[in-house]
Parts: structure tokens; C-alpha cells; sequence
């Protein structure tokens, strides 16, 4: 695709990172700190889901393990930057860390042409392997530089600096501006991959992978490359939800997180970009206003609205309210063009007078 | 001997492509010449689709060897065989359902040139193809012939040197069939081509030499109408076709 079309084909992604944009300036203004610092995980989250959109809603890779990238960042971030006195290399640790483990995975996956069944098995099973791991780490001597791994009580993450100023820590709020602006700029990172050849190779191999083989498309390599890059993504994620919460535990490697990373990206909608990210904060809050009373339990809330988009709603939110609005507007000219024609046709029959 | 001018693309020794028991191809010597123009056929599971997926890398062969223009590709990737400039349109149309029809060709045409020439490109066979009604449409949403022209203009957007089409003109009507045959014959000016197909008009339309199979095995190679007056290949094949 040529420039233009790039940039006709990305406008919806620019609409919604301006009001991504609005909502970052003017959220600390209206909002309690309090409210902030919840809103840094949300959007730590969101990152995550974005992740999962892009590899299983365009690559077609269902992951069920994307967590496992998400808590090797939040891990790699805390150590690094324990070590390192400060976050700036911290944060290119914590993505590179996450899109190297899932470069290796991938290898062995795609190259091993592991079908998509097992591929969720695996990548699930890696997580929870992780998670056993990181929860055994409870003794002194597990110990990387000068972190101590803390087994299931984790570590507490430094908060972020200044570039290349350790000393000047960010204030919750500040925490929230970068965090806002990481979701914006992956947003649109992952909303021009899949306007390149390399991403509209990646849709084509989720459609139909051997005619993408016929056509000389190393299958292989396009989803070894989009699961890589959606791992670092997802890397990124983890960086600020140990921001948000503040330390790290091996939680994050947990079933809950994988199921609700899942359901997100269900109810958000497969093959758009923003959908899953707007479900994302709409369940964060569902949750979050669910866990101040007892008459409801949490999860049982979760498990019916999966179920009901499941049954009701199978393309998720965005696409379907995306359809909405096309169809709305064709009915809309088509019934102008009628009559329009109608009135010509009027016109004519009394000039014939 | 036959008179070695031109050279030979595609040689297959000894294929075989076995499924348990189901011997789908069996010993198949196999020859084609530059630009030639072949075309196979054989009763219902005579093992053509399965040669051509052997020939293509969607299927490992049990045994023997093949060689694509001096290249043994016998057990290569798909896309391997494809970047050589191998075109195929499979049996069931392989298609990107969820894209529309411009697309399915810019990925084809893309495939090898920059952007802009594969848009030109697009746009041409687009233009060739007669797809211009539908090419904002979704492919799944088309009828089984036209999926078939969008794949066969996936296959020519590629422009090809060696073209493999499987039942291309299945499911078309009168008037699409005949335009198949002319696009085949266009194709043939710079490409060599095996066809499969089971409607002897269109055959007659466009072939010289026929490969007959029958049980995974070529049973005749000669002019349509040495086959048809042949007495075997009555009896396996033309016999219950008229
Ligand atoms: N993957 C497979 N596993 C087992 N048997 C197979 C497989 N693929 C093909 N066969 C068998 O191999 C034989 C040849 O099938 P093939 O599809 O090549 O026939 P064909 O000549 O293309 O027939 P048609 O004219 O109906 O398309 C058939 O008996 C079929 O059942
Ligand atoms: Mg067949």
C-alpha cells in the first residue's frame, strides 16, 4: 500500500488516539489521585490486551499463555531496575526479555509446525510453569544482582525515573502520563503494523495459511515475527502494572490473569485493535466496583458476561457495533439515492406536461 | 526418441504417494516441456490432485524424485516450490475468505514486486480478469465461480512460469468456461501449464498432449483423439462420459 491509503486505511486509529490523547490531559485534572494510580493498572492491562489483538485477533495465533510475557516484563523491569539504580534500561530489558523468551517458543512452535490446539497448550503450559517456578524463588539464595526474588511474596518494583536520571523518580500521576502515552504510541505502533505488507501478510495467513504457502509466504516467519512482537508488547504491559500495583508477584503468571486476557479480547472483539482495549477498562471497572459488595461473586460475574457474548455477541463489541455503523450509513445514502431519484423521476413527469 | 528441443520444466521418477494402503500415486514417470500445454485426466480419485500436491509440497512423498527446472524439490516447503515462480489453483479454492477480492490479488502480486508495480499489476489483472465488480466485495461472500476467478487471478498476478490448475473450470457457467480456456491459452504464451479437468469440451478446447491416470498411474499419454479411441481408456475413463 502507498502512503495514502496508509493513511486513509489508519484514521480510525488516529480518531481514537486523539481522544486517547484528550483523556490523558485531562483525566488527572478531573480525577482523585487515588483513581489515578487505579487507572495506571487499567492501562497497563489494556497494553496487554493490545497485545493479545494483535496476535490472535489479526496473526490468528490463539495464546493462551500471553501473560507469560507480560510477567517475564513486569520481573525483567523490577530486577533491572533494582540493579541498574534506575528504570530507562529497565524498560528495554523488560521488552526485549519478554520478546527473546517468545522468540524462542516460537521457534520451536512454528518451526516445529505445532497445530493451533497445541500451540494454546503449550503456551499455556509455559505459563503455568513459570508461575511454579518464580513461586519457589522464597530463600536467600535465589538472588539475581542485588534482587532478592521473594518466592510468592515478589519484589517491590522502583518506581519509574527521568530518562537517564535515576535520582528523579515520577510522581503517581506522571507515572499515569507515560503509561497513557505507551498505550497511545502501542495503539498506533500495532495499528500501522497492520496496514504494512508485513501485516497484511500475517491477515492473510490467518485466512488460509497454505494458500498464503502457495503464493511464497513463509508462514513460519510472518508468525514467528508477529508473536515476537506481541510478546514485547505484552512486555511492555508488564512494566506498568509493577508500576500501578507497585511490587510484582508470580500472580502474574496465574490462571485468572490468562482466563481475563482472554475475555477481554472476546468481548472486545477479534480483528480490531480497539475493541479489546475499551473492554479491557469497562471490565477493570465492572470488577473493581463488583469488589466493594458481597451479594455478587467476581468471577461468576465474568464467567455469564463471557457466556453471554460467547452465545450472543460471538464477534465481540467493536466489530459488530462497526457493522452498525457502515450498514446505518449505506441505508442512509441508498434511501437518499432513492429519493433522489424519486424527485428527478417527479420532475421529469411534470416537465412532460 | 522424442526430438529434444525444448526443455524439460517439470520430471517427476518413480512418485509415489502412498496413504496406508491407498496407493493415490504409484510409480509415476512424468515429463513437461517448456511452454507446453498438458493436461491430465482420470476417473475420481485417480490421484491427480494428490500428484499436484506432491509436485507443490503440500504433500511429502512417500518415494521418488522431482525436479522443477534442474531443482529436486521432493519434500520442500510450499513456499519454496512457490518462489521458483510455481503457480497453483487448487481443487477446493484456496482463497482469503475474510479479504477482498483486490487484496487476495495485491498479496499475490506483492509477493514479488515493490509497491507500486504490484499495484499496477493489481490493477491489470483486475482488468484482465473481468473482476471489477467485485473486487471491494469479500471472497467468501462470492459464488463458488468466482472464488475460482479470484484465484485464478492470484495465480496470474504472480506471473508464474509454471502454472498448475486443479478443476479450474468447475462450477462455471457456459460463457466463464470458455473465457477460462481463452485466459489458459494466454497464459501458455509465457508459461507452461498442466490442467486438470474432467469436462472433455473444454479439454478439446485447449490441449495438445493428455496424461490419462487411472489408480495413481498414467495409463496413456497421446492427442485427445488418440485417447478417445483408445479402447482401455474407454473402458476406465471416457467410457461412462460419452
Ligand atoms: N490425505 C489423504 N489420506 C488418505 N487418502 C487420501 C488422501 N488424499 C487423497 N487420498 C486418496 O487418494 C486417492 C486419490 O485422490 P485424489 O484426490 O488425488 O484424486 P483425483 O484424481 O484428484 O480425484 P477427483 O477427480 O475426484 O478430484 C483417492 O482414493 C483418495 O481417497
Ligand atoms: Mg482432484
Amino acid at each position: 500500500m502507498n502512503s495514502g491509503s496508509t493513511l486513509r486505511a489508519m484514521r480510525p486509529t488516529f480518531i481514537f488516539a486523539a481522544i486517547g490523547i484528550v483523556f490523558m490531559l485531562f483525566a488527572p485534572q478531573v480525577l482523585a489521585l487515588f483513581t489515578i494510580i487505579n487507572l495506571t493498572t487499567a492501562i497497563a492491562l489494556a497494553i496487554l490486551a493490545l497485545s493479545l489483538a494483535l496476535v490472535w485477533g489479526y496473526g490468528g495465533i490463539l495464546c493462551f499463555g500471553q501473560v507469560a510475557f507480560f510477567g517475564l516484563g513486569a520481573y525483567a523491569y523490577t530486577i533491572g531496575a533494582i540493579n541498574f539504580g534506575g528504570s530507562t534500561w529497565a524498560i528495554l530489558l523488560a521488552v526485549a526479555v519478554a520478546a527473546a523468551f517468545a522468540a524462542v517458543v516460537g521457534y520451536f512452535m512454528f518451526y516445529g509446525r505445532v497445530s493451533d490446539v497445541y500451540l494454546g497448550v503449550i503456551t499455556l503450559t509455559v505459563t503455568l510453569i513459570l508461575y511454579s517456578l518464580i513461586r519457589r524463588t522464597s530463600g536467600p539464595e535465589y538472588k539475581i544482582g542485588n534482587a532478592l526474588l521473594g518466592g510468592f511474596n515478589g519484589v517491590g518494583s522502583p518506581p519509574l525515573n527521568l530518562p537517564w536520571n535515576a535520582r528523579a523518580f515520577l510522581f503517581p500521576e506522571q507515572v499515569f502520563y507515560v503509561a497513557m502515552a505507551a498505550l497511545i504510541l502501542a495503539y498506533v505502533f500495532a495499528g500501522w503494523l497492520v496496514t504494512t505488507h508485513f501485516g497484511r501478510v500475517c491477515v492473510a495467513i490467518r485466512e488460509n495459511e497454505t494458500r498464503a504457502e502457495l503464493l511464497g509466504y513463509d508462514a513460519r516467519a510472518y508468525k514467528l515475527g508477529i508473536f515476537t512482537i506481541s510478546a514485547g508488547i505484552a512486555g511492555l504491559a508488564g512494566v506498568f502494572f509493577c508500576n500501578g500495583v507497585g511490587r510484582v508477584t508470580p500472580d502474574v503468571f496465574g490462571l485468572y490473569n490468562a482466563a481475563l486476557t482472554i475475555i477481554w479480547v472476546i468481548v472486545g472483539g477479534r480483528g480490531t485493535l480497539i475493541g479489546p482495549i475499551i473492554a479491557t477498562f469497562g471490565l477493570f471497572y465492572l470488577t473493581a466496583s463488583l469488589g466493594g459488595q458481597q451479594t455478587l461473586n467476581n468471577n461468576l460475574v465474568l464467567g455469564i458476561i463471557l457466556i453471554v457474548f460467547v452465545l450472543l455477541v460471538p464477534r465481540g463489541l467493536a466489530p459488530t457495533i462497526a457493522d452498525w455503523f457502515t450498514q446505518g450509513r449505506r441505508g442512509r445514502v441508498g434511501a437518499e439515492r432513492a429519493a433522489r431519484r424519486a424527485r428527478r423521476r417527479a420532475g421529469a413527469a411534470e416537465g412532460g406536461k | 526418441m522424442k526430438k529434444r528441443a525444448a526443455e524439460t520444466v517439470v520430471e517427476t521418477r518413480g512418485l509415489c504417494m502412498h496413504f496406508g494402503g491407498v496407493r493415490a500415486v504409484d510409480q509415476v514417470d512424468f515429463a513437461l516441456e517448456d511452454r507446453e500445454l498438458r493436461c491430465l485426466i482420470g476417473p475420481n480419485g485417480a490421484g491427480k490432485s494428490t500428484f499436484f500436491k506432491c509436485l507443490t509440497g503440500q504433500l511429502t512423498p512417500t518415494a521418488g524424485e522431482i525436479t522443477i527446472r534442474g531443482t529436486p524439490v521432493a519434500g520442500a516447503q510450499s513456499h519454496e516450490i512457490a518462489s521458483l515462480g510455481v503457480g497453483i489453483k487448487t481443487q477446493v479454492p484456496n482463497v482469503f475468505d475474510g479479504l477482498t477480492a483486490e487484496e487476495n490479488i495485491w498479496l499475490s502480486a506483492r509477493r514479488w514486486h515493490g509497491g507500486a508495480r504490484a499495484r499496477t499489476l493489481t490493477a491489470e489483472t483486475i482488468e484482465r480478469l473481468r473482476l471489477g465488480e467485485i473486487r471491494r466485495s469479500l471472497v467468501g461472500r462470492l459464488a463458488h465461480g468466482q472464488r475460482q476467478w479470484v484465484e485464478l487471478g492470484m495465480v496470474v498476478a504472480a506471473e508464474p512460469w509454471l502454472v498448475l490448475l486443479d478443476e479450474p473450470a468447475a462450477g462455471m457457467t457456459h460463457e466463464e468456461t470458455a473465457r477460462t480456456a481463452e485466459l489458459i491459452l494466454e497464459i501458455n504464451r509465457t508459461a507452461a501449464l498442466i490442467v486438470v479437468e474432467h469436462d472433455m469440451q473444454f479439454i478439446r478446447m485447449i490441449s495438445r498432449r493428455v496424461t490419462l491416470f487411472h489408480e495413481g498411474r498414467i495409463l496413456m499419454e497421446d492427442t485427445m483423439d488418440a485417447i478417445s479411441s483408445d479402447r482401455r481408456a474407454r473402458e476406465v475413463y471416457l467410457g461412462h462420459r460419452a
